[in-house]
């Protein structure tokens, strides 16, 4: 069991630009994963409407019955999340680390085209290392 | 899904865990979509007319279900197509979800109510307060020979047991 089902990031105005799948369950559709991802975007901005108090910044956590997604939200507006295992509590840390992985081999990259999807090399090695470091962390406990 | 055992109220609601009154605001929905009940403690900021409020918060959990069901990591069989209803039970659903601000708990019964609870973030799990409210609920809104079902509820008695519940709440 990995502590991780996948992973995605979504640019500023709701489109995936990067999707990863750690699960058992084998990859999911293209479309469904856009799906997926632009709905996020949009549950993510009504959230911010429906709080009692202002200064919501949209949802943080969601508990379903047989996951957690975990998303932060950058100041830019990229969103990334995580679908993990109910109950994981460190994954704050790692999406942070997710971002800062971003910043340094996605965004300093010439090559990259802003809010286009990821292709960058150094960022899969980076991340396939940090998710496996991750999972080593959890499996220890 | 589970279902809830006997309808007999139990003799004490669950203990609350923290302390002070950090409910903002509740919803009661029936299946159709139709708000049975609002109820509000404390909610300064108000950015919708009731009645849009009502809607956008069934579409978010509408939304929010068929994206879980979506999503389900657990299971590899075919899910159907995002968007398509899912019944009461059917499904990946979810429980919570929390924001800087608030945290949403919410409950749906076997027959399609759907009762959300809107608190403070740092709010416990409420799973089981919200299965106390659902009790509350069939004793004293479905019981009722006068109340009509679909209409929204207007038990004085209800809202008082509520607003009690509720108030020495985490």
């Amino acid at each position: 069991m990995a502590a991780i089902y996948s992973l995605y990031i979504i640019n500023k105005s709701g489109g995936l630009i990067f999707y990863k799948d750690y699960g058992l369950a084998g990859r999911m559709d293209t479309n469904d994963s856009l799906r997926l991802a632009s709905l996020w975007h949009s549950m993510h901005a009504i959230s911010q409407q429906l709080s009692p108090i202002s200064g919501c910044s949209g949802i943080e956590l969601l508990e379903a019955d047989t996951f957690d997604l975990h998303c932060f939200q950058s100041l830019t507006g990229t969103k990334f999340f995580v679908v993990s295992e109910p109950g994981t509590h460190h994954m704050d840390n790692l999406l942070k680390h997710i971002y800062e992985l971003y910043t340094d081999y996605v965004l300093k990259n010439p090559f990259y085209e802003m809010e286009m999807p990821i292709r960058c090399e150094l960022f899969d090695i980076n991340l396939a290392q940090a998710i496996q470091k991750d999972r080593v962390a959890y499996l220890g406990r | 899904m589970q279902f809830f055992g006997s309808s007999e109220i139990s003799p004490s609601p669950p203990v609350p865990t923290a302390s002070g009154n950090n409910a903002h605001m509740m919803y009661v929905f029936n299946r159709n979509g139709v708000c049975l009940l609002y109820r509000e403690w404390n909610r300064p900021l108000r950015t919708l007319d009731s009645n849009q409020d009502h809607k956008l918060m069934f579409g978010l959990l509408f939304s929010l279900k068929s994206l879980t069901a979506k999503m389900d990591p657990s299971s590899s069989v075919e899910k159907g197509n995002l968007g398509v209803p899912q019944l009461p039970g059917q499904g990946c659903s979810f429980h919570s979800f929390r924001t800087n601000t608030y945290k949403l708990s919410f409950m749906e019964s076997p027959s399609g109510i759907k009762i959300i609870l809107v608190t403070h973030p740092k709010a416990s799990d409420l799973r089981e307060s919200l299965k106390y409210i659902y009790n509350l609920y069939v004793e004293y809104v479905v019981k009722n020979p006068l109340y009509t079902p679909g209409t929204p509820i207007k038990s004085e008695l209800f809202n008082t047991t509520l607003d009690q519940y509720v108030r020495g709440l985490g």
